[in-house]
């Protein structure tokens, strides 16, 4: 589904080179942990997976379902399927959670040339997934992410990604500012979306989250290239030795 | 949220830059009155049947006017006008006053249609009210055409009529009431208004009677070169209210047109009076050029104690807005307030906000404002609040948001605060922000696209006033607040 051939990205604005030749193939049912420490790139490829502008790929490419992701908008990604939960939520200042997630799946149903989901239906749709996640209806009528508690924050992003239904997820530090119920409601939430039709890449610091959500595959980022792939007990090794054996091999 | 969705689906039906209601109506008219003098006004006054008291009060005015020097100390820069190159008199030749709708010029009737404003009176059919009935009153370039609903209002005891009729129909009540709240020299584009104004609607409220409907007015200016004089007169006796709306729009010209209007609403004992207004006057093109001067006095007396008057104005269009509707909070207990959404974009200048002027006891205001700058527009709020010696536990509350889009816009906030008496607590709060990037990239990746994004972020911006319109109104408010910036961004 998603192949990351020998990409290579700088930031645009200073030219400071952040990833230096990833190589990573994530087929569709699969969950991959991507770990590593602060600065080795983690976030900026998930950045450059949404289309985010700041960065600049001077090499490599980026296949998703067949397509050449680069030549492709931020929007239009996000139609084809690439879900980004963020590991800092943006505030929308007086839009309605309630109005942010209509006018999202709206915006998505139409390029995909279906019809708009009438008001009965989008009100069960949500009242529904947003059950699971412990998400309130007074929650809903509050501006997106204006003063939401950490945990509000992302169990608001994981019931956005549940009601747009991607193909590709790509969880940004998703288990950060979590205390611990709030990562089970939200790891449950994740869990729920497993399916054969989709992939998931977790990037993470700690162990914890890949309790809840367990991956296939595990892979060691330092200083902009994946140093070590491995399985699940990769991550229990990381826990326990921490990460300055890969800098080193970096 | 349909609105969005429904703009979005506007704005990309649209090409760049394309005024909705630029069109112009092929309509046989009348044009008269060239160049300001004693004349021209003598022409205006005979053409609209006025007694001789109006027209010596007129004259009075334009013999003032020609002592004044335009002020200009708003932050808009404009070529001087020429007031003798300008008509100040343009009537469809079909309409000698206002009569029924039959007899009307149905090319007259198309262009009200193809606004989108409704002049046949909806059948009351088997008593069954249909829901959001507004009465119309429209005014095209220097008459009024049409005044929809009048005789089920007057059964309520209501006069809405235009203001020349109402000058022949009702002199005691004009008499009373016309520059009462504005005075003829209150400043300069008022004193012109009074010696040349042409039409504009009249609102009379019985004591004690709720008005039964929305009332309008819908000005439209068509012909060329043609200054549009707007007066407008509203009072609301005891214990009465009524909710007012205007629109307006005109052609795409390449000149620049003139509209200088006076408004005054007089709101007695527990009256209370909503006067909102969607301008949507053409704003000039992408180069900057054409558009609507739009210089207007709009004033409310709170005459009566516990009176209320509260403005609200979404401000899309107008290559120039010069505009501070007031309050005076002479009565006590009275109450005054001001929503409103300016947005500029292209070379749009606007120099707008309001005045509150507290001199009765525990009177209060609440004033919220929020500017949207685009394009190499230039956006400020000017606003006084003002408490008088005796105006005693007088309160106010100002927000003033502004949001710039793009880099070669400004925004500018100038507040002025008196206050002459220890008891008085006023409050100012001003922001200014930026449609962040970090916004924008979180709406496209949930898979909006930029023009959607900005339209629902700058909703969510203009939130709080959009909420103050009737309901009828707010939706169309948030169509056109996108459809100005179009193009804003990228």
């Amino acid at each position: 589904m998603l192949e990351i051939k020998n990409l290579h990205a700088r930031i645009a604005e200073d030219g400071t080179e952040i990833l230096r030749g990833i190589d990573l193939k994530v087929n569709a049912g699969e969950i991959h942990a991507i770990m590593g420490p602060n600065g080795s790139g983690k976030s900026t490829l998930s950045y450059i997976l949404a289309g985010k502008e700041d960065y600049e790929v001077t090499e490599g490419e980026i296949i998703f379902h067949g397509e050449n992701l680069l030549d492709m908008e931020a929007d239009e990604r996000a139609v084809a399927g690439v879900f980004l939960a963020f590991q800092y939520p943006i505030e929308i200042p007086g839009v309605a959670t309630m109005e942010f997630l209509k006018t999202a799946l709206n915006a998505q149903r139409k390029a995909k040339g279906k019809a708009e989901l009438s008001i009965p239906d989008f009100m069960k749709l949500v009242k529904e997934k947003a059950g699971d996640l412990n998400v309130t209806m007074d929650m809903l009528k509050r501006p997106l992410n204006v003063g939401f508690s950490g945990g509000e924050k992302k169990r608001a992003e994981i019931l956005q990604m549940s009601l747009l239904e991607p193909s590709l997820c790509v969880l940004d530090e998703t288990d950060s500012g979590l205390d611990i119920d709030a990562l089970r409601i939200v790891s449950e939430g994740v869990n729920k979306l497993r399916s054969p039709e989709r992939a998931m890449v977790v990037i993470t610091h700690y162990q914890r989250l890949l309790d809840h959500i367990i991956p296939d595959v595990v892979h060691v980022l330092s200083k902009g290239k994946i140093v070590k792939t491995g399985g699940k007990e990769l991550a229990l090794e990381l826990e326990k030795n921490g990460y300055a054996d890969f800098i080193e091999a970096a | 949220m349909p609105a969005v969705q429904e703009t979005i689906d506007q704005v990309k039906a649209i090409d760049v830059d394309q005024y909705k209601y630029g069109f112009v109506s092929d309509i046989d008219s009348e044009k008269g009155a060239k160049g300001l003098s004693e004349e021209t006004v003598r022409f205006i006054s005979a053409k609209k049947q006025e007694p001789e008291w109006m027209t010596e009060w007129r004259l009075d005015a334009l013999r003032r006017f020609q002592t004044m020097e335009e002020p200009n100390w708003a932050r808009v820069d404009y070529p001087k006008i020429d007031f003798d190159a300008l008509y100040y008199w343009a009537s469809p030749k079909s309409v000698e006053g206002p009569k029924s709708l039959d007899e009307v010029d149905p090319e007259l009737l198309a262009t009200y249609e193809k606004l989108g404003i409704p002049l046949r009176e909806q059948e009351i059919l088997a008593g069954v009210e249909p829901k959001n009935r507004v009465a119309v009153d429209a005014v095209f370039d220097s008459v009024s055409v049409v005044t929809t609903f009048k005789e089920e209002l007057k059964k309520a005891g209501v006069i809405f009529c235009s203001i020349s009729e109402a000058i022949r129909e009702h002199p005691e009540l004009v008499k009373k009431y016309l520059g009462s709240v504005v005075p003829v020299t209150d400043n300069y584009y008022a004193t012109l208004n009074s010696a040349v104004f042409s039409d504009g609607s009249f609102v009379y409220i019985p004591e004690g009677v709720r008005c039964p409907m929305e009332l309008s007015t819908y000005f439209r200016i068509n012909e060329m070169n043609t200054g549009q004089f707007e007066r407008t007169l509203i009072i609301a006796e005891k214990g009465s209210y009524v909710s007012y709306l205007e629109g307006c729009t005109a052609p795409q010209r390449d000149e620049n047109q003139l509209h200088a209007a006076v408004v005054e609403l007089v709101a007695l004992d527990d009256a209370e009076i909503k006067y909102s207004t969607v301008q949507n006057w053409f704003p000039g093109d992408s180069e900057g050029k054409g558009g609507i001067y739009n210089f207007v006095t709009k004033r409310g007396d709170c005459r009566g104690k516990n009176s209320k008057i509260s403005w609200t104005q979404v401000e899309t269009g107008s290559a120039i807005t010069w505009k501070y509707p007031s309050c005076i909070l002479r009565g006590d207990n009275s109450v005054g307030e001001f929503y409103s959404i300016a947005v500029s974009n292209g070379y749009q200048q606007i120099d707008s906000g309001t005045k509150m002027i507290h001199l009765g006891k525990n009177t209060s205001s609440r004033i919220i404002s929020k500017g949207i700058s685009a394009g190499k527009s230039s956006n400020t709020y000017r606003g006084l609040v003002s408490a008088h010696r005796k105006a005693s536990n007088a309160r106010n509350f100002t927000q003033c948001d502004s949001l710039l889009i793009g880099q070669d816009c400004g925004a500018h906030t100038v507040p002025y605060i008196e206050s002459k008496n220890a008891s008085a607590v006023f409050e100012h709060e001003a922001t200014t922000s930026k449609i962040s990037d970090d916004q924008m990239f979180y709406c496209l990746q949930r898979g909006l696209d930029e023009e959607g994004a900005v339209a629902l972020i700058v909703n969510g911006f203009v939130k709080d006033v959009i909420q103050q319109l009737p309901m009828e109104f707010a939706v169309e408010a948030q169509k056109l607040i996108s459809i100005s910036l179009e193009g804003s961004v990228g």
